[in-house]
C-alpha cells in the first residue's frame, strides 16, 4: 500500500495535474481571501463557504485519473498481480488524492495566521472548519474516485465525477421540493450543503463528520468491489 | 511448483477456456503454445490474480491463487502481454515502485542492479519510460517480473517487439532463468519455444491440445517432412522420390528458380529419410541444393495436432 500512495503521490507531481490543482486552489483561496479583507471582515467563514463550491469543481479533476489511467494503461495488471490486496490499492489511490486535497485545504492556515496580525481570529472554529472541509473532501473523492473505477476515460471520469459531486452537494434544493416528507428527510440528510454549511458557522456536529466520514468509508468500499468484479466479469 | 487444475472461462456465452489442466515442477520452463486468442494470455491472467476463473483452480507453491492470493503472488514475477509501465516515470523511480510493491527484502541498490544488468537496461535507468524504444520498454518489463527474485516467473510473449538479436538475448536469459526459477513464457512461434522450453503445452480454442517436450512435439510434428530443392525436371523428381522405400507422400512446391523443382516429402511414422533421398539424388545426378527438416507453419500444426485429437 505504502508503495502504490507514494507512486500517486509522486504521479501528481511528474505530471502537471498536481501544480495545476494546487495552484488553481490556492488562487480561488486567495481570492476570496482578498475580498474578504478588502470587505474589512475578520470572519473567515466566508472564506469556507466559498471553498464548498470549489471543492465541488475540483475534486473531479484532483481523481479522473486515479483508477481510470491505470486500467487504460493496463498498468492495474502489476497491481493485481502484486502481494497488496484490493484494500490496499484502492486505499493507496485513495490517500495520495486526500493528501494533495489538504495540501490545497492547508492554505486556510496560512489565510488564518495572515489574519491573527489584524484581527483576532477564533482557533476553535477555524479547528472545526478545516476537519469540516477536510471530511467533506474525502467523502467527495471516495465518489469521484468511485466514478473514477467505473471508466477507462479521463475524461468521462471527471464529467462524472462533477455530476456526482453536484448531486450529493445540492440534494437539498431537490429537498425543499418534495412533497413526501420522509423523502425530504432522507434526501436533506444525504446532501452535504446543509451539514457543512452548519460547520462553517461553527455549529460543529459529531452527527455530521460520522455522515462525511462513513460516506467516505461506503464509496471507498464500493471502489475495492468495483475492480473485484471486474475480475470476475473480464474487464 | 506450479498446478492449474481444470481451468475454464467464460465471457458471456463466449467460452475462452475450457478444462485445461497442467502442472509445472520446480525448475522447469513450460512454453505455452497457440495462435492469437487461443487462450494464453487468459490462462496467464488468471494464474496471476488478475482474472477469476469460472471454473477449476491454479495453485502456486501450494497457495492457492484465489483462498491464499498474497502467499501465491508472493512467489509470482508477471510480465503481462503489454509491459505494466507508467510512461510519465523514469525506469529507476518506476524499478524502485515495484521493488516496493513486491515488499522486496533483498538489498535495494544491489539488487536493482542485478536485475537491470540481466535485462540489459542499465544503460537508461535515468530515462523517462514514454521516451523509450519497443524493445527497452519489453525488456523493462522482464526487469519488473524478475524484482524480488520470485519462484515462478510468468512471461507473455516475452519477445515480441524485439529485434532478432534482442530475442536472442532474452532467450538466452530466459534459459538462465530457467536454472533457478520455474519459467511460464507463451508464444506463437514454434521455434522460440523448441529453444528455450523444456516442456510445451499447446492450446487452441481455449482447448488444451497438447503437453510434450519440444522434441516430441516435433518429432511428432514436422519430424517426418523434409523439404528438398534439386535441379530436375518435375515429373522425374516426383517418380523417383515416389519409388523409395518408406516414402508416404510426395507434394510439389512452387519455386523461384528456374529448372529446380521443391519437394516436399513425407515420410511413414519412425522412418529417417535424409540418406535415402540424398542418395537418391546424387544417384539420378540431380544437383542438391537444399535438404532439411520441413519448417511447418503453427496453422498446420494445429491442423495436424487437432486433426489427431478427432481420430483418437
Amino acid at each position: 500500500m505504502t508503495a502504490i500512495y507514494k507512486r500517486e503521490l509522486m504521479s501528481y507531481f511528474i505530471t502537471p495535474i498536481g501544480y495545476v490543482y494546487l495552484a488553481v486552489f490556492w488562487l480561488l483561496a486567495g481570492y476570496q481571501f482578498t475580498v474578504l479583507l478588502l470587505s474589512g471582515s475578520g470572519d473567515l467563514a466566508s472564506e469556507f463557504s466559498f471553498l464548498f463550491t470549489v471543492v465541488l469543481l475540483l475534486t473531479p479533476i484532483l481523481t479522473m485519473r486515479l483508477m481510470s489511467e491505470d486500467r487504460r494503461q493496463k498498468t492495474d495488471q502489476i497491481l493485481f498481480s502484486a502481494p497488496v490486496t484490493l484494500t490496499g490499492i484502492v486505499a493507496g489511490k485513495y490517500f495520495a488524492a486526500v493528501t494533495v486535497y489538504l495540501m490545497g485545504i492547508a492554505i486556510t492556515l496560512v489565510h488564518a495566521v495572515v489574519m491573527a496580525g489584524y484581527a483576532p481570529v477564533n482557533w476553535a472554529v477555524l479547528g472545526g472548519n478545516i476537519l469540516g472541509i477536510s471530511l467533506m473532501g474525502m467523502a467527495g473523492i471516495a465518489i469521484c474516485m468511485f466514478v473514477s473505477a467505473q471508466t477507462e476515460n479521463q475524461i468521462i471520469a471527471a464529467i462524472g465525477g462533477l455530476a456526482a459531486m453536484l448531486l450529493v452537494l445540492a440534494l437539498n434544493g431537490l429537498a425543499a421540493m418534495v412533497p413526501f416528507p420522509w423523502l425530504r428527510t432522507l434526501l436533506a440528510s444525504i446532501s452535504f450543503f446543509n451539514r457543512y454549511h452548519n460547520l462553517t458557522l461553527g455549529l460543529f456536529r459529531v452527527a455530521d463528520l460520522v455522515f462525511f466520514a462513513s460516506f467516505a468509508g461506503i464509496f471507498f468500499f464500493l471502489t475495492s468491489r468495483v475492480l473485484d468484479h471486474r475480475r470476475w466479469s473480464g474487464r | 511448483m506450479i498446478e492449474v487444475r481444470n481451468l475454464t472461462k467464460r465471457y458471456g456465452n463466449k467460452l475462452a477456456l475450457s478444462d485445461v489442466s497442467f502442472t509445472v515442477e520446480d525448475g522447469e520452463v513450460l512454453g505455452l503454445l497457440g495462435p492469437n486468442g487461443a487462450g494464453k494470455s487468459t490462462t496467464m491472467n488468471i494464474m496471476t490474480g488478475n482474472l477469476s476463473a469460472t471454473g477449476g483452480s491454479v495453485s502456486i507453491g501450494g497457495h492457492d491463487i484465489l483462498e491464499e492470493p498474497i502467499a501465491a503472488k508472493k512467489q509470482l514475477g508477471y510480465l503481462p502481454e503489454l509491459p505494466p509501465l507508467y510512461p510519465d516515470m523514469t525506469v529507476e523511480e518506476y524499478l524502485r515502485f515495484v521493488y516496493g510493491l513486491k515488499r522486496c527484502r533483498l538489498p535495494r541498490a544491489k539488487h536493482l542492479e542485478e536485475v537491470c544488468e540481466a535485462a540489459q537496461i542499465g544503460d537508461v535507468r535515468r530515462r523517462v519510460i514514454k521516451n523509450l524504444s519497443k524493445g527497452y520498454r519489453q525488456r523493462i518489463g522482464v526487469a519488473q517480473a524478475l524484482i524480488g527474485a520470485p519462484e515462478v516467473l510468468i512471461l507473455d510473449e516475452p519477445t515480441v517487439g524485439l529485434d532478432p538479436r534482442q530475442m536472442m538475448e532474452i532467450r538466452t536469459l530466459i534459459r538462465g532463468l530457467g536454472k533457478k526459477h520455474t519459467v511460464i513464457l507463451s508464444s506463437h512461434i514454434l521455434s522460440e519455444v523448441q529453444a528455450v522450453c523444456d516442456r510445451v503445452v499447446v492450446i487452441n480454442r481455449g482447448k488444451l491440445i497438447a503437453d510434450d517436450t519440444p522434441e516430441h512435439l516435433s518429432r511428432r510434428l514436422g519430424g517426418n517432412h523434409l523439404r528438398l530443392v534439386v535441379e530436375a525436371s518435375e515429373e522425374e523428381v516426383r517418380q523417383s522420390l515416389n519409388a523409395i522405400p518408406g516414402v508416404k507422400k510426395v507434394e510439389i512446391i512452387p519455386w523461384s528458380e528456374e529448372g529446380c523443382v521443391c519437394a516436399e516429402v513425407e515420410s511413414l511414422e519412425a522412418a529417417d529419410l535424409r540418406r535415402a533421398v540424398s542418395g537418391c539424388a546424387a544417384a539420378k545426378g540431380w544437383p542438391l541444393l537444399e535438404l532439411g527438416a520441413a519448417e511447418m507453419s503453427l496453422e498446420n500444426i494445429f491442423l495436424q495436432l487437432t486433426g489427431e485429437g478427432e481420430e483418437k
